[in-house]
């Protein structure tokens, strides 16, 4: 149904270069999302896709076609946004029709889409309210309805649950990945939330000041993070790293370690640290210890355990799951 | 937490200085309406009383009904308000959006250049304009007064609009163009409606001046056939002898029309339809 391509790239706004080059290929009906922290550039990137700026260079294909000059409306693509940008005039209904409508299309095929898409998404009861009528969770399921109703090639979300209170993110999060299988439609989703990225993705794309710095399944940016960015970025809590010179490593400039891959005991081990700080979260335990060997680490532990502040313990990483990062910050292998 | 409460006597202070202030604001108006209703005699002896029964007198009302075509001179200064404002507000709105929607080279410089008309009076302008609209012919019409009033509105409008716009949610207007909408229809069904506070306030501060206007009609439009208001209400104030009745009449009517016009665009001031556009 929708395929997409990028070919280096490259916007610019002034002297400021926002993205640096970017090359990326979307398979038809991936989930792909793009992670980074605020102001890499990946809504940028989206925003490029959709048609609503300009490239300073390079080039989108749709479907194997290329639209750097296609207007937004006729690519094909449809976008839900952070603020929902529902029309605040119209119906739920006519919010959802109005795409079509501006199309051409008859009266009984508008009424027949939106009425698919509202069972979908439950939103039945509401298509007479307007906007401002809906609590936050409604509306965004209207906007996600909008950009449905449009059987677009490629759903493009910006950052779509970020203003949803957490439990009502996690019930937004079911429902999309329920309608990303449903509707097997290619989907480009943007977020800094690395929780919503490692859920939902097919292929996660790790962006970093306008350059993609590894593009993965969830489980390989987990495993085998191609450098330092992108072993800090993925995983919470964060990866441990540690200076290679401190333990005795000098090929590596920097070992990780995480958290999840450290086992603890009192009477003996690798490292023997002092704790600073715990945190009971039930399923987990998180400690953070201060050892002569390694400074501040971080060691996560599954269930409970009993450890008190300025307890003595020993830590022992596991070895195989140690990354190893060379001067140019990039994995040794 | 408990809330924060205002001693009465605090407020009552406040009340006090309101209620001042809107006493100094509304004695010049209350005073030319009641003695509008005053015979002469009266407006001299007793001008801060209200009319009684033996000095109550609708002479200045019929001095000013009676001569001239005062029915007329409000036809034109309502067409000249009304047709300038909806201009002002047309174009100060396009040239709002365009300045706060898109990125072009000098953007900043044409928003700088249409400002400085908030600065410098268009009466600056007053001989050069005559001359213009002597060349085009247009000298004692009413197209005169309307362009001109059009120009001496659009600075503040595009000023405050811009502003304005610049709150109008980009998602918003993203929506539109992937949903197809032009710019023409983003223009006049997404952002006008939500910025419709600003431009009632626009109206308003654009229409006060045009009404009470003297100069321009002077200059531009004494003809009978095109005499405003204000202009219209000289005639009763004479170098020697001034027709205070009249006068006062003329202006107690003068009042009207821009208050129905006030009640019509505060309306839409408090109303906004913008909750729920997004967040």
């Amino acid at each position: 149904m929708g395929s997409l391509n990028l070919k280096s790239i490259r916007k610019a706004f002034g002297t400021h270069e926002v993205l640096k080059g970017i090359d990326l290929e979307v398979k038809d009906g991936e989930f792909v999302i793009f992670v980074g922290p605020s102001g890499c550039g990946k809504s940028t990137l989206l925003r490029v896709i959709a048609g609503l700026e300009d490239a300073t260079s390079g080039s989108v294909q749709i479907d194997g076609k290329e639209v750097i000059t296609t207007p937004p409306a006729k690519r094909g693509i449809a976008m839900v946004f952070q603020s929902y940008a529902l029309y605040p005039h119209l119906t739920v209904k006519d919010n959802m029709g109005l795409g079509l409508k501006q199309m051409g299309a008859p009266r009984a095929e508008i009424d027949a889409k939106v009425g698919k898409a509202s069972t979908m998404l439950s939103l039945d009861p509401y298509l007479a309210r307007r906007p401002a009528e809906l609590s936050g969770g409604q509306r965004q399921r209207v906007a996600i309805g909008r950009a449905i109703v449009r059987e677009p090639k490629l759903f493009l979300f910006d950052e779509p649950l970020s203003n949803l209170d957490a439990a009502l993110r996690v019930n937004t999060r079911l429902e999309i990945a329920r309608l990303h299988r449903s509707l097997k439609a290619t989907m480009i989703y943007v977020t800094h939330d690395q929780v919503e990225a490692m859920t939902l993705a097919d292929k996660i794309v790790v962006l970093n000041a306008g350059q993609i710095e590894q593009i993965g399944s969830p489980m390989e940016l987990y495993n085998k993070p191609a450098n330092v960015f992108v072993a800090g970025f993925i995983g919470s809590p964060q990866m441990n790293f540690i200076e290679a010179g401190r333990l005795g490593d000098s090929q590596a400039k920097t070992i990780g370690i995480r958290p999840e891959h450290i086992t603890l005991s009192r009477n003996g081990g690798d490292w023997k640290g002092k704790v600073i700080h715990v945190e009971h979260l039930g399923a987990d335990t998180i400690l953070y210890l201060e050892t002569e060997d390694t400074g501040l680490l971080t060691v996560r532990l599954f269930g409970e355990h009993r450890y008190d502040v300025d307890d003595v313990v020993y830590a022992t990483p596991d070895k195989a799951l140690m990354h190893r990062f060379g001067a140019d910050d990039r994995v040794q292998r | 937490m408990s809330k924060a409460r205002v001693s009465p006597l605090r407020s009552g202070f406040v009340h006090l200085a309101l209620a001042g202030y809107t006493a100094i604001a509304l004695f010049p108006v209350l005073l030319t309406i009641l003695n509008s209703f005053k015979d002469r005699n009266a407006i001299f002896r007793t001008p801060l009383t209200p009319p009684t029964a033996s000095n109550f007198s609708l002479i200045g009302y019929e001095t000013v009904l009676s001569q001239g075509d005062f029915v007329g001179y409000f036809q034109n200064s309502l067409i000249v308000t009304v047709v300038s404002i909806f201009f002002v507000l047309l174009f100060g709105a396009m040239a709002a959006f365009a300045l706060s929607e898109y990125r072009f080279k000098g953007n900043t410089m044409m928003g700088l250049y249409l400002a400085i008309g908030i600065m410098i009076p268009i009466r600056l302008g007053t001989v050069a304009i005559l001359q213009g609209m002597v060349a085009a012919g247009l000298v004692n019409t009413l197209t005169a007064l309307i362009l001109v009033y059009t120009a001496q509105g659009l600075p503040l409008a595009i000023f405050i609009l811009s502003e304005f716009m610049r709150t109008v949610s980009d998602d918003l207007k993203n929506a539109g163009r992937i949903d197809g909408l032009s710019e023409y229809a983003i223009f006049f069904r997404l952002v006008l409606p939500l910025v419709k506070p600003a431009m009632a306030t626009v109206a308003v501060f654009t229409m006060i001046p045009i009404w009470n206007d003297l100069w321009f009609p002077l200059i531009l439009a004494p003809g009978e056939a095109t005499k405003t208001v204000t202009l219209g209400s000289q005639v009763f104030i004479g170098q020697f002898v001034t027709n205070w009745n009249a006068v006062l009449a003329a202006l107690s009517l003068a009042i009207f029309p821009v208050l129905v016009l006030y009640v019509i665009f505060s309306r839409q001031l408090i109303r906004g339809i913008t909750a729920g556009a997004v967040k």
